[in-house]
């Protein structure tokens, strides 16, 4: 194979890794890299399980080439907690038990945390709409919109407190 | 296989003609990566056009938009010029896919996928948008409905490949608007659709209309006699029930799981006349 190789910026670190052509960004990271959190649920695009951000725009990393994210920023859901610091959207999907065998979890987070920087206050029908591209098959999604919907009111005071 | 990542169009051009074996272009990759994994196309070079300068953004010209082929469905929506004078074809790009989507995918790989349910087609073709299309033998331009041929099909020949989409130059009290069925809210694709564009008169007499629908033949139409049938009058409601008459006689759609021939020509119609209801309102008619 000719390899590809990439420079890139995931999760604040430099990286540089080597792949082929034909890889994908979410085979990249769970292969290459060994960061298995984003998921390969139906590999086309219709699932949400491997979202990732890359140049902080929310994209499905599995319609995405490794070679593709040449100098550009990756942000996946390793990334979210900051240290052993939980993000909201993670506190408040374990308090409201918004998951159950947790493979649609990581794109649900990495979705949910693209909305909430756009828009920390959305309505429901705009956190439905944001994550209509993330799929569960166990849960249901009522519990994980009300987990957005509280991570979104704590979102909101913490900005308020940097404010003051 | 082969990733090549040029930095010109021309770059591009030549490596796309120059290709022993089969050559793809990718741009959003929304359709390009489902294609390549289940097998369903084979290549031997991709190249990514999405690091040409050319292709990158949207600009604002003297004759109207220019709206880079690389440019996703959401760097469209949060422009907030484009938007204010293209609602319709902003609205279509962006009832494609999830988020997920609409942060990668383009107008221009939507028109080159050549589905005739495509969202952004009919919206692109009432608005008289013109493709800049960039080949080994250099540009040319073509009007957005002479870009597919048929499903899966286009007119441009081997190593071109589309670098922009230009929108013309807005004549005041003009809009557009973009409509199409599906049996969900959204994640779907478009069993029938409709895109209208029009000016209208200070006095709210229709000027200029250009009909188009998608879903009901092998390529989105143009519909000339639609257009004719609201143009001079103040949409009232004979000329919509002229306007969604002509609408059904065009269509030549296809029975499948999405929906039976009657049904795509009947909701033809009633988007037809939905659609130019929303145009009208737009540009200010009352």
């Amino acid at each position: 194979m000719a390899g590809v190789h990439v420079s890139t910026t995931i999760n604040g670190d430099a990286t540089e890794f080597v792949c082929h052509p034909a890889e994908t960004l979410l085979d990249v990271l769970r292969d290459r890299l060994g960061l298995t959190g984003s998921k390969e649920g139906c590999g086309t695009g219709d699932c949400g399980a491997c979202s990732v951000t890359v140049d902080g725009q929310l994209v499905c990393s599995c319609l995405v080439l490794g070679a593709e994210v040449s100098g550009a920023t990756v942000d996946t859901i390793e990334g979210m907690a900051v240290g052993n610091k939980l993000h909201p959207l993670q506190e408040r999907f374990i308090e409201h038990a918004a998951l159950q065998c947790g493979v649609c979890t990581p794109g649900f987070l990495v979705a949910g945390k693209a909305l909430l920087d756009r828009n920390p206050n959305p309505t429901e029908e705009e956190i439905r709409y944001a994550l209509a591209g993330n799929l569960c098959r166990c849960t249901g999604y009522d519990k994980i919109v009300t987990a957005v919907s509280a991570a979104a009111k704590d979102v909101r005071k913490q900005q308020n407190r940097k404010k003051r | 296989m082969r990733y090549e990542a040029p930095t010109t169009s021309k770059e591009a051009a030549t490596l796309m003609a120059n290709a022993k074996g089969k050559a793809f272009v990718l741009a959003g990759g929304t359709d390009l990566l489902v294609r390549l994994k289940s097998g369903a196309i084979d290549p031997d070079l991709i190249v990514d056009i999405k690091r040409i300068e050319a292709t990158q953004s949207i600009s604002r010209t003297a004759n109207g938009f220019r709206i880079g082929a690389a440019v996703s469905g959401a760097a469209m929506g949060n422009h907030s010029a484009l938007t204010k004078a293209w609602p319709g074809v902003v609205e279509a790009t962006n009832l494609i896919g999830s988020d997920q989507i609409q942060g990668r995918c383009t107008m221009a790989g939507n028109m080159c996928n050549a589905s005739p349910a495509a969202d952004s087609v009919p919206a692109l073709v009432a608005a008289s948008a013109k493709v800049a299309i960039v080949g080994p033998n250099g540009r040319r331009s073509v009007a957005a409905e002479n870009v597919a041929t048929g499903p899966g099909k286009t007119s441009l020949a081997k190593g071109e490949f589309v670098e922009a989409i230009t929108l013309p130059k807005r004549a005041p009290r003009s809009a557009d608007a973009y409509l199409r069925f599906i049996p969900r809210t959204e994640m779907d694709i478009a069993v029938v659709s409709a895109g209208i564009n029009l000016t209208i008169s200070a006095a709210g007499v229709i000027t200029k209309a250009r009909v188009a629908l998608g879903a009901v033949a092998a390529t989105v139409l143009l519909v000339p006699k639609a257009a004719r049938a609201i143009i001079g009058t103040k949409l009232d409601d004979k000329a919509l029930a002229k306007l969604a008459a002509a609408c059904e006689a065009a269509c030549k759609p296809i029975n499948d799981m999405r929906g039976t021939i009657e049904f795509r020509t009947d909701v033809a119609g009633v988007l037809g006349r939905r659609a130019a209801k929303i145009a009208y309102q737009r540009a200010g008619g009352k």
